[in-house]
């Protein structure tokens, strides 16, 4: 069983990282956005592989990632808002120059 | 009460801090009144203290001491001031009072155009209080007290004139020379107050414990060897106040002062301070032959010392105070003989000396105020312009040669028929002492007031003309007494005012006179009786009396042999001409004082100013550099804070990511380790 696991988990762990990267590096604020859409797929994986193969095979997990993925589309909705509304007030799309947090 | 007046002597002071309250009140303004109050409570202080003094005249005039005012209680040590009145402080309470009143006149006339005069007059004033209050002390920290005061107001005195560079060198001087002493002073302080019983400080309590054991009457709470030191500490202090040989040169430089206060200092207050402590406290003393010996040294090696120094002055007061050294050197050495009878000498001789020696000063300054230049090389002939002057100095030089009868006389050869008991050596040196005193008192009054006028013309005010007339004078001094010289300026010396000539006139009585108070025999006996309560026997050898008369009349042969008759010879030796080589050389080194003060410059003022230069260098690059050091740290950090804190949500993330990397991998070396 747990042999067929580690596939998913790996794929799921490069997707992260993969997003990761992206979130921490990239400089345009809808290629951060997909990079953090990215690293919740990486964990969705997750969550259904270890739904289906995982010591406790349950349905739960799977239902829960349907939430995380609602959630996901949610947070994505709110964050290209977030960035219209910022773009109006100050035209880039470049993440490096969004420093207004720090004030 | 037959003693009654005693009791009001604690007043005496009080005059002049009253003064001294209300001249600082007034300010600059307000000459004439300033001058009035100043000379007003002058007045009333030495009246009242003629009026104890003459209280104290009968016999068996009991001591008083008051002392119920407790001024600080720690835990079970109570400080308690008052005053005390006994035949010594009496006759110091006359001096002063006397002295001070006499400076406090002469100065009217002699600091008339001073913009600060008041401020003088007040100053003047608070000195005279506190060492009016310093001889009436009743124990010894309310004596250090008005010690350290008496040295705050002569570096106030000392330094009146700021503006020089020169004058404020010489109060700093006299007040870090004397602050050695101090300390001495200071240390015996708390060793008495360790030792002694109850940490009784009262001067009654010391000598009563001291001259308990010296007849070991009692179980003696002081070891010989620390009597030896107390003895010695305190010693430490009359040293630097009364300017004894190694600490004797800040009293040289008193002359930057004005020249009032040279003779107040030099003769009534802060000079004396030195002696009259060793004075109250001569039981210590008596207990430890060691520090008598030091003592008798000390002032004999002083005595000699200074009085070389003088002979190769040429600053008129400069050689005054040299002599006072000298004089001070001597009562040093008869307090140092260790006998009530020295003592009684010694004391005479501070009373004598007092009087002639401020005459000398205040002559030496009404010469200084008609010719506008202390350099004797360039005065000459002045008795016939100041007549009054020559009169009055004449006077006090005979005084301090030790011519009879003057006063001088008197007790000088009191303390040389001591000396002559025990000590030969100490007796000896005495004794080339009054012979050197008396050259060098014949050399100033030839060279000051006999003789052609040498380039005078230095009152002109024009110091190229003064100059050319120097060397003019100096250039011929085989001429003549030419009598249409240009540059004699006989005429045209400004009046004395009557405020300066009359102290001098008045000093003059009692420098002449006063020494009949200690005729040998009956009055000195009578006076040694009245001063120590015992009955004090003195050698009132023929043979001293001769021998002392003989030395200061072969100084005053001498002197006129060089500077009377072969005066031009002499002053081209001495001179800048250069005939003599040793001669000038001997002037050189005088002039610098016997190389003292470079010594002390090579050897203490350099390697302290090193030390400093180092210390400083570590207080600023080690201390102050580790100071830095963290601030520049902190600053460093806070940089980095912000840094961090930039804004940017990628950094933050980039941050949490690092933790989280750092977190994992430290549980990941924790199981590695097999720790948790």
């Amino acid at each position: 069983m747990s042999g067929i696991l580690s596939p998913y988990l790996t794929l799921g762990a490069i997707l992260f990282c993969i997003g990761l990267f992206g979130a921490l590096t990239k400089r345009n604020a809808i290629i951060v956005l997909l990079s953090i859409e990215l690293m919740l797929n990486g964990v969705n994986l997750n969550l259904v592989a270890f739904s289906k193969m995982g010591v406790a095979p349950s349905l739960t997990g799977q239902v829960f990632s349907l939430f995380t993925i609602t959630v996901a589309a949610a947070e994505a909705a709110v964050g290209v808002a977030l960035l219209i509304a910022l773009y109006r007030n100050k035209p880039t799309s470049d993440v490096s120059e969004m420093d207004e947090l720090k004030h | 009460m037959p003693s009654d007046i005693s009791h009001y002597a604690w007043i005496v002071p009080l005059f002049p801090l009253a003064a001294f309250l209300i001249l600082t009140a007034l300010g600059r303004q307000g000459k004439k009144l300033g001058a009035a109050v100043s000379v007003a409570t002058g007045g009333a202080s030495f009246a009242l203290a003629c009026a104890v003094y003459l209280g104290r005249l009968k016999e068996h005039a009991a001591d008083y001491a008051w002392n119920s005012w407790t001024w600080l209680k720690a835990g079970d040590f109570s400080l308690t001031m008052g005053y005390e009145v006994t035949n010594l402080g009496t006759l110091m309470l006359l001096v002063v009072t006397s002295i001070s009143l006499l400076v406090l006149i002469y100065s009217c006339g002699y600091m008339q155009e001073d913009e600060r005069f008041t401020v003088f007059l007040g100053y003047v004033s608070l000195f005279s209080f506190s060492m009016l209050s310093l001889v009436i002390t009743v124990n010894l920290i309310q004596f250090y007290l008005f010690w350290e005061l008496v040295g705050a107001c002569s570096f106030l005195l000392i330094g009146f004139w700021y503006r020089r560079p020169e004058a404020r060198a010489a109060a700093k001087k006299a007040f870090l020379m004397t602050r050695v002493g101090d300390m001495g002073l200071f240390f015996a302080i708390l060793l008495l107050y360790w030792n002694m019983p109850n940490h009784a400080l009262e001067f009654t309590d010391i000598q009563n414990v001291f001259s308990a054991h010296t007849l070991n009457l009692t179980g003696a709470p002081f070891s010989a060897g620390l009597t030896t030191v107390i003895a010695l500490l305190i010693f430490l202090g009359a040293m630097g106040k009364s300017g004894q040989f190694p600490l004797h040169s800040w009293l040289s430089d008193v002359m930057e002062g004005p020249t009032p206060i040279s003779a107040l200092i030099h003769a009534a207050t802060m000079a004396a301070a030195g002696v009259y402590l060793i004075a109250r406290t001569y039981p210590i003393f008596l207990a430890s032959d060691t520090a008598l010996d030091v003592v008798s040294a000390v002032g004999a090696f002083t005595a000699l010392f200074a009085a070389l120094l003088a002979i190769g002055q040429n600053d008129l007061q400069r050689v005054l105070a040299y002599s006072t050294v000298s004089q001070l050197g001597c009562m040093v050495l008869a307090m140092g003989l260790g006998s009530w009878a020295a003592y009684s000498a010694g004391i005479s001789h501070l009373f004598t000396h007092a009087f002639f020696k401020a005459l000398l000063f205040l002559s030496a300054g009404c010469v200084i105020h008609a010719v506008h230049t202390q350099d004797i090389r360039r005065m000459g002939g002045l008795a016939g312009k100041l007549k009054t002057t020559a009169w009055t100095f004449g006077i006090g030089a005979l005084a301090l040669s030790g011519i009879p009868p003057f006063s001088g006389f008197w007790s000088n050869d009191a303390i040389l028929a001591e000396a002559y008991r025990d000590r030969p050596l100490l007796f000896a040196v005495a004794l080339l002492t009054a012979v050197l005193t008396a050259f060098c008192m014949t050399r100033l009054f030839f060279l000051v007031f006999l003789g052609d006028g040498r380039g005078q013309a230095g009152h002109d005010d024009v110091a190229g003309g003064a100059a050319g007339d120097t060397t003019g004078g100096a250039g011929n001094p085989g001429d003549p007494g030419d009598p249409g010289d240009p540059g004699d300026p006989g005429d045209r010396l400004e009046p004395l005012p009557r405020t300066m000539t009359v102290p001098l006139i008045v000093l003059a009585v009692p420098a002449a006179a006063a020494g009949f108070l200690f005729l040998p025999g009956s009055a000195m006996s009578g006076f040694g009786r009245w001063l120590t309560g015992g009955s004090v026997k003195h050698g009132a050898g023929w043979a001293v009396l001769l021998l002392s008369t003989a030395a200061g009349l072969a100084g005053l042969g001498l002197g006129y042999l060089v500077y009377g008759r072969g005066e031009r010879a002499a002053v081209r030796a001495s001179g800048a001409d250069g005939g003599s080589a040793a001669l000038s050389r001997y002037g050189r080194a005088a002039e610098a004082g016997f190389y003292v003060d470079a010594f002390y410059r090579r050897a203490i003022i350099i390697p302290v100013k090193g030390l400093g230069l180092l210390l400083e260098w570590f207080d600023r690059y080690i201390v102050d550099g580790l100071v830095r050091l963290a601030a520049h740290a902190m600053l460093w950090l806070a940089r980095l804070g912000t840094r961090l804190q930039n804004g940017k949500v990628q950094t933050y993330g980039l941050i949490t990511l690092l933790g989280l990397v750092v977190l994992m991998l430290a549980f990941a070396g924790r199981r590695f380790l097999h720790v948790g």
